[in-house]
């Protein structure tokens, strides 16, 4: 699974670099005459209300929502986890501060967060990727020092400490490698909510401009003509589906090659 | 005429083409205790799972036979293979079970009472009155003090050996034919498990329970069992009348483990000069948080001190105090010149080096995720002690030579590992700082015996080779008596007796010592009544 989810996610990868290529039109050639066309030879996945092909444009759109889920992914990774395990190493104060911030960005619903940083900000790319990363920061942060607790009281961090090893040190090559398991889930698990959360964010028109195409845009453009062109809908829908899936699916593959112990099990496995 | 409560046939258990249990046969009469002995993955704990039908291991593979009772005119009821429902009627009804860590088999969120009365209700169709009432009488027949109040409390209110005896009471509550105890005091202390011993041999009597002991110790098993079954690697190496197999021990397998038990009237280490060097001093140590209070001792350079004491007593946190994880209230302590307690920066991290530990259990004690090699190198890349990756790679294979473990060894995760082997990586990771003072906590305590053995060995050949000096915290008397040249007796945070090691085994001042000594199972069999 983790092998077939590692291959389709490279494929998507593939896919957002090469969309300009691959594309059999301009992703913002209108031709009005041609609108709302349904899957055909021609239009392989329709064409929209302006008569835009549906295919160039879900090909072109994996470029920004994969690029926005993933900078905003690795926003929320670094400031969160950085977070989480120093205020979980540390506790007293740092903790107690750091929390309460983390607590009170909790407090807020995702989308309402996002939609106050957007609005302050102006809409755009960057604009949601940072909004996107912010809001995800408190998640990573907590499960960081969740684990951080749990493996900072392990007798082999303690003997590490006894033996007169760095914070830094002990930090780097005992507690975040004991942490990675739960961590990486919340990564993969996040990549995909970042994407439906950039969907959402241009569905409400405050994501990705037009005429720039993102899928959450498309959806949003596509609920005017729900009942007569339900391939406007379903296929940005459907690459939506597949992505976060494969996120999904990698992630948990991942948590377990990452495991040197769970890698002795499955080689043992395979050799029998 | 002793009539037959559990008769296992030719069992045999497989997981994953792996056989672990190889045609086990073994009985048990009424009133009788069976006692099975093995080492750890020999097979001991599977074979009576899987006798009792309560194996519950995925993809596991249940062959032979096991019938249990046939008391009277029923016919016995076959164990292996047997539905759910014919299980569920049996355990707790028929069958008993007693595990060996106390803190974890009570539900934490119930009552004593709920879980005492559970199968009371389950089995016996008690009303709550009724099976209250059944509760009193097994706390009280378990001698837990105060029973009445007891009831109504929670299992965190009681000790470790009181727990124990809940799980007793709970086990003998249907009055079962089949009590099986898996290591049931393996983690109490001596006093407690002497106490525990003699409980259920009480309760044996009255009762008329046949019990299966599952134990690693054979001086416990020596204490409670009539007949032994000796496992090793999945098979019955030897099965014989406990005065038999103490005597004269046919399989060389029997012989070996019991040449490895550690014996309180053995010999102590070597002696030390007398005019040695002051190593370490400690004096008046206090530490409000943990309760201890005015500890002194002092250790000569080239021997060992062992710290004896029951859990509780505040050995572990002298230990803690020596090695910078926990702040003393009160006390100082002098390494050679140096000052141990309250030094900061570039002074705490050489005192760091001058001391090292080793803990209890070689499974927590490895990053899971840090090959070996880079372990046992960490302290050397801390201290900058070996000259670059080729030099430190060097230096770790020099040092596990020293603990007598293979060089290939470093590129091994912990868990390729078996326990006396991540001990040893432990030793050399401790050994890597060249330390002047090594605390070991217990650290041949989780080890099976011929393990431990060697381990024991290891540690005085390092001592006698490169002059090293030990704390030894310990609870096993018979483990102090070989490794320690002093002894210092704690309880409840205090010292209180602390004399060379031949005078103190030899004539204990104390009451408390004396009684630590009396509970350590004797080394013959008690003789069958």
């Amino acid at each position: 699974m983790t092998k077939v989810s590692a291959a389709l996610l490279a494929v998507i990868g593939i896919v957002a670099i090469t969309a300009d290529w691959l594309a059999p039109y301009g992703v913002n050639d209108i031709d009005v005459a041609g609108a709302l066309q349904p899957p055909s030879g021609s239009h392989l996945l329709g064409t929209d209300e302006l008569g835009r092909d549906i295919a160039t444009r879900v090909l072109v759109a994996t470029q920004a929502s994969l690029q926005i889920a993933v900078a905003a992914v690795a926003f929320a990774f670094v400031v969160g986890v950085t977070a989480g395990v120093v205020a979980g190493y540390l506790g007293g104060w740092t903790d107690a501060v750091l929390m309460r911030v983390v607590d009170v960005m909790f407090a807020f619903p995702v989308l309402l967060l996002a939609l106050a940083i957007v609005a302050v900000l102006a809409p755009g790319t960057t604009t949601t990727i940072l909004a996107i990363g912010i809001v995800y920061t408190p998640i990573f942060a907590r499960v960081a020092r969740a684990s951080t607790l749990s493996v900072r009281v392990e007798p082999y961090v303690q003997v590490s400490r006894t033996l007169g090893t760095g914070r830094i040190h002990i930090l780097g090559r005992h507690i975040l490698p004991n942490i990675a398991g739960p961590v990486i889930v919340q990564t993969s698990l996040s990549l995909a909510f970042a994407i439906l959360s950039e969907a959402a964010l241009s569905f409400l028109g405050l994501g990705i401009q037009p005429p720039e195409p993102s899928w959450g845009r498309m959806l949003f453009d596509a609920q005017g003509f729900m009942h007569r062109a339900w391939w406007m809908s379903v296929f940005p829908g459907a690459a939506i589906f597949v992505t976060v899936l494969a996120f999904n699916l990698f992630g948990d593959g991942l948590r377990d090659v990452l495991d040197p112990k769970q890698r002795t099990v499955t080689a043992a496995r395979k050799n029998q | 005429m002793s009539t037959t409560v559990l008769s296992v046939r030719d069992l045999r258990v497989r997981i994953r083409r792996r056989d672990i249990v190889r045609g086990v046969s073994l009985d048990v009469a009424r009133e009788q205790t069976l006692g099975v002995v093995g080492e750890s993955g020999s097979g001991k704990s599977m074979t009576v799972l899987a006798a009792t039908g309560l194996l519950d291991a995925p993809g596991a593979v249940v062959g032979g036979s096991s019938a249990l009772g046939g008391v009277g005119d029923s016919p016995p009821t076959q164990l292996v293979g047997a539905s759910a429902r014919t299980l569920r009627r049996v355990h707790g009804g028929r069958i008993g079970f007693v595990f060996q860590d106390p803190g974890t088999s009570l539900n934490p969120l119930l009552t004593l009472e709920r879980q005492i009365t559970e199968s009371l209700q389950a089995h016996r169709n008690m009303t709550r009155r009724q099976a209250r009432v059944r509760a009193l009488e097994l706390l009280e027949a378990v001698r837990l003090p105060e029973p009445e109040s007891r009831l109504a409390g929670y299992p965190h209110q009681l000790s470790g050996g009181q727990r124990q005896r809940v799980m007793i009471a709970i086990a003998l509550a249907c009055d079962p034919e089949l009590l099986i105890a898996d290591e049931p005091t393996t983690s109490l202390d001596v006093t407690t498990q002497a106490q525990i011993i003699a409980l259920v041999r009480d309760l044996q009597r009255d009762f008329g329970t046949a019990v299966v002991w599952i134990s690693h110790d054979l001086g416990v098993i020596g204490q409670v069992a009539d007949a032994v079954t000796v496992l090793h690697d999945g098979e019955a190496v030897e099965q014989a009348p406990i005065s038999e197999v103490f005597e004269k021990p046919r399989h060389p397998y029997t012989r070996q483990l019991l040449e490895a038990r550690p014996q309180i009237g053995g010999d102590g280490p070597p002696a030390v000069a007398d005019d040695a060097p002051v190593l370490l001093r400690v004096a008046g140590l206090t530490s409000a948080e943990r309760r201890v209070e005015d500890v002194s001792f002092q250790i000569r350079r080239a021997s060992t001190l062992a710290l004896v004491g029951e859990s509780g007593s505040g050995k572990s946190s002298v230990a803690e105090t020596l090695t910078g994880l926990l702040e003393p209230d009160a006390g100082t302590a002098t390494l050679g010149d140096a000052d141990v307690f309250g030094v900061r920066g570039a002074g705490e991290k050489a005192l760091r080096r001058r001391i090292s530990l080793v803990l209890q259990d070689p499974f927590t004690s490895l990053d899971p995720r840090m090959r070996i090699g880079t372990a046992v190198g960490e302290p050397l890349v801390v201290h900058r002690l070996a000259a670059g990756r080729r030099g430190r790679r060097e230096r770790v294979a020099g040092l596990l030579e020293m603990v007598g473990l293979p060089a290939d060894l470093a590129s091994a995760y912990p868990h390729e590992l078996s326990g006396g082997q991540r001990q040893r990586v432990s030793i050399a990771r401790a050994l890597a700082v060249e330390p002047d003072l090594m605390i070991l906590d217990e650290s041949t305590a989780s080890l099976d015996v011929s393990v431990q053995e060697r381990v024991l060995d290891l540690l005085l050949g390092l001592q006698r080779d490169l002059g090293l000096t030990y704390l030894f915290i310990a609870h096993d008397l018979a483990v102090v008596r070989r490794m320690s040249h002093d002894v210092v007796v704690m309880r409840d945070g205090e010292v209180v007796e602390y004399r060379p090691a031949g005078e103190l085994f030899a004539a204990p001042e104390q009451e408390y010592t004396r009684a630590l000594l009396a509970a350590v199972p004797p080394e013959l069999p008690r003789c069958p009544t």
